[in-house]
This record gives C-alpha cells, sequence and structure tokens, in this order.
C-alpha cells in the first residue's frame, strides 16, 4: 500500500465515530485526557506516597554507602522517564508527520517540558548522591555526559519550537529536529563511553553493590510507576491546554476555555 | 543530470568567491581562537602540545558552525530554493552539489590551515598528518548535520544562536572520534578505527540527513 493511500484509509479511521482512531481529532481527544489525565494524576500521588514510604522506612540502608543511597529511588526512575520521554516526542513526530494529525504534535510539545524537567532531576539527584559517594559532584561518565547532552536536545527542541510562530512549520521542524535527535542519542551514548574508557583511568566506580534486596527492587519499581504516571498525567494536561490554544478558533474550543476562565461566551 | 550537479556547484563557488569576505571571516575566526588559547592556559610547551588536537578540532568545529547560517539563507531570501524544489531536477541531486560545495568552500580551508595553527603549539610531526586528515573524514559530517538545523531556522528569529543550540550536541560524537583520532596518533597508538569511524559516521550522514535537510527546506518554502 502506498503511504497516500495508507493515509487516507487511516483518515477514514479517523472520521468513524467506533474506532479509537476518532481521539486523533482535536475534540475528542480533548474529551478523552479530560477523562484519563485525572486519573493517572490520582495514582501518581498514591504510589508516590507508597513509594516514598517504602524508600524512606521500609527500604534496608545500603551495607556500603548507609543512608545516601536512598536518593536512587527517584534519581534511576528520573533518568529513565528522560529517556523514555524523548523517544514518544520522536515517537509522535513520526506519527504526526506520516498521518498528518495535529494532536500528535501538540504531544511532543507537550512531552518536552517533562523530559528536560526529568533530566535536570537526574543531573541535580546525581550530583548530590556522588558527592558523599564518590567525593565529586560531577565526573565525565559516559552516562552522566549523555544525560547532560540530551538535556540541551530537549532545550534545543523547546527553543526551536517556540522561536518558529506559524505553528504547523514549529510542529514539523520540531518533529524533524526530535527524529534526529533520538538517531543521535545512542551514537552520542555510545561515543561517549568510548572516549571516556580512553580517557578516565580507575577514579570513580559506577557499581551499585552486587545484589539488591527484593524490597528495593519493588521500591524502585513503585516509584517508576509514580513518576511515569505524573509524567503521564502532566502531559496530557499540559496537551490539552495547548490543544485548547490552537483549537480557539472552533466553538467548542472557546465554550471551554471560557469555562474554565470563568467567563461568558460574550466575554 | 552530471551536468546540473556541475552547474550548481559551479554556481556556489561563483557566490562564494563573490562574496569571500565571508568565508574569510571564519578563517579568521579560526586563527584568532587558536591562538586565544596558550593566553588562557599558559605558555607551557608540553601542555600545549597535548591539548593542541582537541582545541583545533574544537575551534574547527566552531568555524564551520560559523558559517552555517549562510548555507540556504540567501537561496531562500530570492526564492532560488522554491525553484530548486519546484524544478524537475531530483532534489537530493542539488542538495548534494550544494552541500559539496559548501564544504569545499567552508571546511577544506579550515584542513589546510590547521596544521599551520598547529605548528603554534609545537606539536609532533604526525599530528600535523593527522589534522587535516581526520578534518577531511570529519567536517563532512558536521556540515550535512549542521544543513538539517540550517534547515530548520531558515527565517527565524535569532536563528544562528539557536542553530548552535541544535547542532551543537549532535555534535559532539564527530568531535570525540575525530580529536581522538589525532590525540592516539600522537601517543602512538593504532589510529585505523578512529578513521574508520569517521569515514563511516559521514556515509551514514551523508545518506541520512539529506532526509531531514529536504523535509525542513520544504517546510521553510511552504510557511
Amino acid at each position: 500500500m502506498s503511504l497516500a493511500a495508507w493515509r487516507q484509509a487511516s483518515e477514514a479511521k479517523m472520521r468513524s465515530p467506533k474506532s479509537w482512531w476518532r481521539f486523533a481529532a482535536p475534540k475528542e481527544f480533548f474529551w478523552l485526557t479530560g477523562k484519563l489525565a485525572p486519573w493517572f494524576a490520582g495514582a501518581a500521588l498514591l504510589l508516590f506516597l507508597i513509594g516514598g514510604y517504602a524508600a524512606f522506612f521500609l527500604a534496608p540502608s545500603d551495607f556500603r554507602q548507609g543512608e545516601v543511597y536512598r536518593i536512587i529511588y527517584i534519581h534511576v526512575p528520573a533518568a529513565w522517564l528522560s529517556m523514555i520521554c524523548y523517544l514518544a516526542m520522536a515517537f509522535w513526530g513520526i506519527v504526526g508527520l506520516t498521518l498528518n494529525t495535529r494532536v500528535s504534535f501538540l504531544m511532543a510539545h507537550a512531552l518536552a517540558p517533562t523530559g528536560a524537567l526529568w533530566c535536570f532531576v537526574a543531573l541535580w539527584t546525581g550530583a548530590l548522591w556522588g558527592k558523599p559517594t564518590w567525593g565529586t559532584y560531577w565526573a565525565w561518565d559516559a552516562r552522566m555526559t549523555s544525560q547532560l547532552l540530551l538535556l540541551f536536545l530537549y532545550l534545543g527542541y523547546i527553543a526551536l519550537v517556540r522561536a518558529i510562530e506559524e505553528p504547523r512549520r514549529a510542529d514539523r521542524a520540531g518533529a524533524i529536529l526530535a527524529i534526529v535527535g533520538s538517531i543521535n542519542v545512542p551514537i552520542i551514548y555510545f561515543s561517549v563511553q568510548w572516549w571516556n574508557t580512553l580517557h578516565q583511568g580507575a577514579s570513580v566506580s559506577l557499581t551499585k553493590a552486587p545484589t539488591m534486596a527484593t524490597v528495593m527492587v519493588v521500591t524502585m519499581l513503585i516509584m517508576t510507576l509514580a513518576v511515569w504516571s505524573y509524567s503521564i498525567a502532566v502531559v496530557l494536561w499540559r496537551a490539552r491546554a495547548l490543544v485548547l490554544l490552537r483549537e480557539a478558533h472552533a466553538d467548542w474550543a472557546r465554550r471551554e476555555a471560557l469555562r474554565r476562565l470563568g467567563g461568558s461566551e460574550k466575554g | 543530470m552530471i551536468s546540473f550537479f556541475l552547474a550548481v556547484v559551479t554556481r556556489e563557488w561563483v557566490l562564494a568567491w563573490r562574496s569571500r569576505a565571508d568565508l574569510m571571516v571564519a578563517l579568521t575566526f579560526f586563527v584568532l581562537v587558536a591562538t586565544l588559547f596558550p593566553f588562557g592556559v599558559g605558555s607551557d610547551e608540553a601542555l600545549l602540545r597535548r591539548i593542541a588536537p582537541g582545541i583545533l578540532w574544537v575551534t574547527a568545529l566552531l568555524s564551520v558552525l560559523l558559517t552555517l547560517p549562510r548555507l540556504f539563507e540567501h537561496d531562500w531570501r530570492d526564492g532560488t530554493l522554491e525553484q530548486l524544489l519546484l524544478s524537475a531536477e531530483p532534489a537530493p541531486l542539488w542538495l548534494a552539489a550544494k552541500l559539496l560545495a559548501h564544504w569545499l568552500v567552508s571546511a577544506v580551508p579550515l584542513a589546510l590551515l590547521a596544521p599551520l595553527l598547529a605548528l603554534l603549539y609545537d606539536v609532533e610531526s604526525i599530528v600535523l598528518v593527522m589534522l587535516p586528515v581526520t578534518l577531511f573524514l570529519g567536517t563532512p559530517m558536521l556540515t550535512l548535520i549542521g544543513a538539517v538545523g540550517a534547515a530548520l531556522i531558515l527565517g527565524v528569529r535569532s536563528g544562528a544562536v539557536l542553530l548552535a543550540l541544535l547542532v551543537l550536541p549532535l555534535f559532539v560524537p564527530v568531535l570525540i572520534f575525530g580529536a581522538d583520532a589525532v590525540d592516539s596518533a600522537r601517543q602512538g597508538l593504532p589510529v585505523a578505527g578512529h578513521l574508520a569511524l569517521l569515514a563511516g559516521g559521514t556515509l551514514a550522514a551523508a545518506a541520512l540527513a539529506p532526509w531531514g535537510c529536504l523535509a525542513a527546506l520544504r517546510l521553510a518554502v511552504e510557511s
């Protein structure tokens, strides 16, 4: 099937009222995410409470690092999410470019600040963790360096999308950049690792304690789910705001926006 | 097809020659920045010898970055780009010609000039050979990746600064392999792997970057 034919078939699916594809329409998307986001927010709160309690009170202290290792419960989920958000951004960019769905681009826009935030959290908690355990806030380790470069990629994406005034071009330019970036992320990681093994002798070791207790693994899992839920909720809410902004010409969007501002149709 | 390719290359050369002051600025920037470093880090010869590959690679990379905003700017402004995109000739062909011409006039002079600057750092003779070789192999990648960025920022306010933010993180692998090849040669280590990676990266970029670049150019022309 040619791309054009496939696109046509997809567009037909998007119009049909029973297909899942209909949520590509801004109005349907707004309705669906309005239903979903609060659930994810609630799940995030609950999981953060459980995970936080487990991280501080249930998980045993590490036999080598003592209490300071507990920062791992936010550090590792943040680092995971920072990479997943970038991949998701590239994914929505590809979907948007191939299917011509405006909402996909808005999902990509909405993901960028959250991804950048997790990148920053991972770097910051990593620095705070590194000082007491390795004696330095920063080492030119492969993982840290590529995390920093990932943050720059996020900032570049956000800056590009903000700088282009025409929405259609901003959407697509951002998608192209996200795709190019996502191809480069593994290359950057590989090259930095290669560079690092050549240049850095035995200074700091990143290896953690050889085995993790079950309670530690479970706590980490709960915290990861919490971070996931938080990210989904926030991204959906941000995407909803972007949809309203972008669809300001449509009656339904204006009504929704006015209802939220507490104004009337005339205002 | 070949005559069309050559026509585009010739046009780019003539344009580059007529605005040669622009190219001189990038080259002068290269020389100036390379001479700034010893003032900053001191004139200790052993130190300078050690940091020369890295400094010259970073400086060359920044000089390439300096030339990138002009890559499509003129053609976009006067409508040439739109005509090229509308023309019956395959778009990858004239894009390849443009990029080749740009690389020849902006990056090759840097590669040729680099050994002269390396002399200021009192480097070993192997560095004088390896610097231009690695720059020859690596700078096409900078031009290719940079072209995607240059196409994305067409007509965007403060585009040149934005371009730096977009492409510098993507330049990191090129810098790592390029500078490290020179440094390994200096230490008498094998460099075939480095050179193969640089050449392979350039080929991969030549295969992939034009897609993104053309998509971004179409976008810039449409809006």
